[in-house]
C-alpha cells in the first residue's frame, strides 16, 4: 500500500524496454500512440490492478489470470474479444467498450513485455489419481476421443507459443476450468478457424477438473517464457496464430 | 322501456365518443405525412458529396451507436434498448431487401425519420428518436439515406421487442404518439447567430441530446419544454446531467473551446467523459468538425440558466459511516485521486472540487466506483486513463460509505449516499 503501487521497474528493465518501445513505435507507426513510455503505461493500466495486480501479476491462488509475459498477440485478440463479445465478462466488456484497436495493441504490448518471476502454486487438493488423470491429458490428450493433448498446441513446456497461443501454468485453478467451461458451452469464442473451441466441446466435466488441477498445480520454471514457435507446427488451422497478424 | 332506452342512448354516445376519439387518434397520427411515392429504392441515385454527407449526418447522429450489436456487423441493428416497458431491439438499417431497409425507397426513409413511421406503415417506437431527428431537413435525410445504400447489405433478421401489453400494440403506441408527437420542423432564428442556430439543430435535432440529458414523463415521452435539465437514463442507472447547469454540465462559464475539446477528445484539463457520455464521444462527437462542434457549444452556453438550486439543507453526519469511508479511501482511492482528493493533474482526476462529485444525484459515482471506465480512445487522447471495477472488493455499503466520506471532505459538498442509492443497479 505504498508508491509501489505503479509499475516501478528496475533500472536495467527500463534500459531494455525503451529502446523495445521505440522499435515498436517505428514499426507500427501510430507515433500518438507511442508517447507514452513504459511507467507511464503501467499508469494508464491502473483500471487493471484491482483485478489482475499490479503490473498484471495476478497470482493462481484467486480467479483472475496473470496478465505479464503472455504474448502480445493472444492478448490483443483476447481484449478485442472481450469488446467485440466473444468473451463474457460484464466488467471487462465495459471497461473496454470505448477503446480503439491500437489502444488495445498498446495494452497487449505492455502486457506482454512485462517480466516477474511466478510465485510458487498453492498445493493442490484434489486426489492423486485427478491429478494423474489431468497430467495424462495434458501430455497425451484423449485418442479415442480424438482429443488433442495440451501441448500440441501450447507447446512441450506448457509455456505458450509466439505470438498467439497462451501459457497455460501460473493461472489459478478456478480461471482454467471456467475458461474450458466456457469453450464447452459457447460462452468463450475466438473468431474463426476457431481451433479451441473443437477442442472445448470435446471435453467433460471429469476432464476440466483434472486438467485444470493438475496445470494449476505446477510450478512455473524460472525464465520461463512463451516458445518463439511450435516444431511441429500447429496440428489444425487456428485463428489464434492468425488473426492478429 | 324508457330504462332500456336511455341505456341504449348512452351506450350509443359512448360508442360515438370512442369512435370520435379512435378517428382523432389516427388523424393526429397521419398530421404532417407527405405522400410516398413508389419509386424503386435501386433507381436512387445519389448526388455528388451526398453519400459522404450522409455519412458524416449517421455519425452525428451516432445512428451505429444503437443499430449495431456488440461486435455485429455496422448498421445491421440487434441492440436491445432497455426501457420501462420492455427490451425494444433496434432494426436492420442495411440495404438487405428481406431484413434490411433494402425495399425502401428516399421516402419511405424520410417518413419514418420525419414521423416514425415504417414503410409498412407500422408506427415506430420512439426508442428510436424521432421525436427529435423530426427536426432534420428533408436533405439530410436523403444524404443518410445514400450513405446507408452504400453499406455492405446484412442478413439479419430483425429481432421482436419483448414488450409488456399494453405497450406491445399498435394502439397503444397510436395514442401515446396522438398525444406526445408532433411532426416539427426546425425554425431558425432570426435573432440569433447562424453558429446558434446549427448547433440548436444539431443539438435538438440530429445528436438528439435530449434523450439522455431531458426527463421523461411516466410514459417515456421527453418534456421538450424543459429541454437539456439532466434526466436518468430510461432502463440504466446513470444520470446525464443537466446541460443548462452550473452545477451539474452547464458549459455557460467555458471558454467555448474547451467545450469543443470535450466533446473532440473526451477530455480536458478540468474535465472528462465516462460512461454513456463516453460512447457518445467515441462513436460521434469526435468525428464532428470543429465548426460544428463550435456549434454545439455555442448553443449550450446560451441556453437559458437554470436557477442555482438552493444549497442542500446540512444532513446530519453519520461518524462512523464517515470513518468507514475514509479508511477506505485512503486503501482503495489515495493512491491514484490523492490523500486529500488532489488528483494528479492530467493523469488523475482531483476528488475535491469536482463537480461530478458534488452533484445532487449520485448515481453516476456509484457506477463509477462499481464498474470503472476508462476515458473514450480518440485521436486527441488515444491512451485514456481508467478507473479499475470495485464492484468485487467493495460491498454496498462500502460503496456508499467510502461515497460519503468523498463528498464530505476537503471543501466538497455532496450529501450523504445511502446504502439504498447504492443498491440500484
Amino acid at each position: 500500500m505504498t508508491m509501489t503501487f505503479f509499475a516501478r521497474c528496475p533500472a536495467a528493465c527500463r534500459a531494455l524496454l525503451a529502446p523495445m518501445a521505440l522499435a515498436a513505435c517505428a514499426a507500427l507507426a501510430h507515433l500518438a500512440a507511442c508517447a507514452a513510455p513504459p511507467e507511464d503505461m503501467a499508469r494508464r493500466m491502473a483500471a487493471c490492478i484491482t483485478c489482475h495486480g499490479r503490473d498484471g501479476q495476478a497470482t493462481n491462488s484467486g480467479y483472475f489470470p496473470r496478465l505479464a509475459g503472455k504474448p502480445a498477440g493472444y492478448l490483443y485478440e483476447q481484449l478485442r474479444s472481450f469488446r467485440d463479445g466473444r468473451r463474457q465478462q460484464a466488467d471487462m466488456s465495459h471497461l473496454l467498450t470505448n477503446l480503439s484497436d491500437a489502444y488495445l495493441r498498446d495494452m497487449a504490448e505492455y502486457f506482454a513485455s512485462l517480466d516477474f518471476p511466478y510465485p510458487p502454486p498453492a498445493a493442490s487438493d484434489l486426489p492423486a489419481a485427478t491429478l494423474a488423470r489431468g497430467r495424462e491429458l495434458v501430455f497425451g490428450g484423449d485418442a479415442a476421443r480424438a482429443l488433442p493433448a495440451c501441448v500440441r498446441c501450447h507447446g512441450e513446456a506448457l509455456t505458450g507459443v509466439q505470438p498467439g497461443i497462451p501459457s497455460l501454468l501460473g493461472l489459478p485453478r478456478l480461471y482454467i476450468a471456467s475458461q474450458l467451461g466456457a469453450w464447452v458451452t459457447g460462452d468463450r469464442r475466438a473468431p474463426a478457424p476457431d481451433c479451441m473451441a473443437d477442442v472445448g466441446r470435446k471435453l467433460n466435466n471429469q476432464d476440466i477438473t483434472a486438467i485444470a488441477g493438475w496445470l494449476a498445480a505446477q510450478p512455473v520454471p524460472a525464465g520461463a517464457k512463451p516458445a518463439t514457435a511450435l516444431p511441429g507446427g500447429l496440428p489444425v488451422a487456428c485463428s489464434a496464430m492468425e488473426a492478429h497478424r | 322501456m324508457k330504462a332500456r332506452r336511455v341505456l341504449l342512448r348512452a351506450l350509443l354516445a359512448l360508442l360515438a365518443v370512442f369512435v370520435l376519439l379512435a378517428v382523432a387518434v389516427v388523424a393526429l397520427n397521419l398530421r404532417g405525412e407527405d405522400p410516398v411515392s413508389d419509386a424503386r429504392a435501386e433507381d436512387f441515385v445519389a448526388s455528388p458529396g451526398q453519400v459522404e454527407r450522409g455519412r458524416y449526418l449517421a455519425l452525428a447522429g451516432n445512428c451505429a451507436g444503437c443499430h449495431t450489436a456488440r461486435g455485429g456487423p455496422a448498421y445491421a441493428g440487434g441492440r436491445g434498448i432497455e426501457t420501462p416497458f420492455g427490451t425494444l431491439y433496434t432494426s436492420n438499417l442495411t440495404p438487405e431487401p428481406l431484413t434490411g431497409i433494402g425495399l425502401w425507397n428516399a421516402d419511405h426513409f424520410w417518413r419514418a425519420m420525419h414521423n416514425g413511421r415504417s414503410r409498412d406503415g407500422r408506427l415506430l417506437y420512439p426508442a428510436f428518436p424521432y421525436t427529435s431527428f423530426t427536426q432534420m431537413t428533408r436533405e439530410d435525410s436523403d444524404a443518410i439515406y445514400a450513405w446507408l445504400r452504400t453499406l455492405p447489405p446484412a442478413a439479419q433478421a430483425n429481432r421482436a421487442h419483448t414488450l409488456a401489453f399494453p405497450y406491445d400494440t399498435q394502439a397503444a403506441l397510436a395514442v401515446w404518439r396522438a398525444i406526445f408527437f408532433t411532426p416539427g420542423r426546425f425554425e431558425p432564428q432570426a435573432q440569433r447567430s447562424a453558429e446558434w442556430n446549427r448547433g440548436a439543430y444539431l443539438v435538438g435535432g440530429l445528436g438528439h441530446c435530449i434523450a439522455c440529458h431531458g426527463t421523461r414523463n411516466s410514459l417515456g415521452a421527453t418534456d421538450t419544454a424543459r429541454g437539456l435539465v439532466g434526466g436518468m437514463l430510461p432502463g440504466e442507472n446513470w444520470y446525464a446531467p443537466a446541460l443548462d447547469a452550473a452545477s451539474e454540465a452547464g458549459v455557460a462559464g467555458w471558454d467555448t473551446n474547451e467545450a469543443v475539446t470535450l466533446l473532440k477528445t473526451g477530455r480536458t484539463a478540468h474535465a472528462s467523459v465516462l460512461g454513456p457520455m463516453a460512447e457518445v464521444v467515441y462513436r460521434s462527437t469526435q468525428y464532428l468538425s470543429d465548426a460544428d462542434l463550435r456549434a454545439m457549444a455555442v448553443y449550450l452556453q446560451a441556453l437559458p440558466q437554470a436557477p442555482a438550486a438552493p444549497p442542500a439543507p446540512a444532513g446530519r453526519r453519520n461518524e462512523a459511516v464517515l470513518q468507514r469511508g475514509e479508511k477506505i479511501y485512503a486503501q482503495q482511492c489515495a493512491w491514484c485521486h490523492g490523500e486529500r482528493g488532489e488528483g494528479v493533474a492530467g493523469t488523475f482526476p482531483p476528488l475535491a472540487g469536482n463537480r461530478a462529485v458534488n452533484m445532487r444525484n449520485a448515481s453516476n459515482l456509484v457506477q463509477v466506483v462499481r464498474r470503472g471506465g476508462f476515458l473514450p480512445a480518440t485521436e486527441g487522447n488515444p491512451q485514456p486513463y481508467g478507473m479499475p471495477p470495485f464492484g468485487h472488493l467493495l460491498d454496498d455499503a462500502d460503496i456508499a460509505a467510502v461515497l460519503s466520506y468523498v463528498r464530505a471532505s476537503w471543501g466538497n459538498t455532496g450529501s450523504e449516499v445511502t446504502q439504498r442509492e447504492v443498491m440500484q443497479r
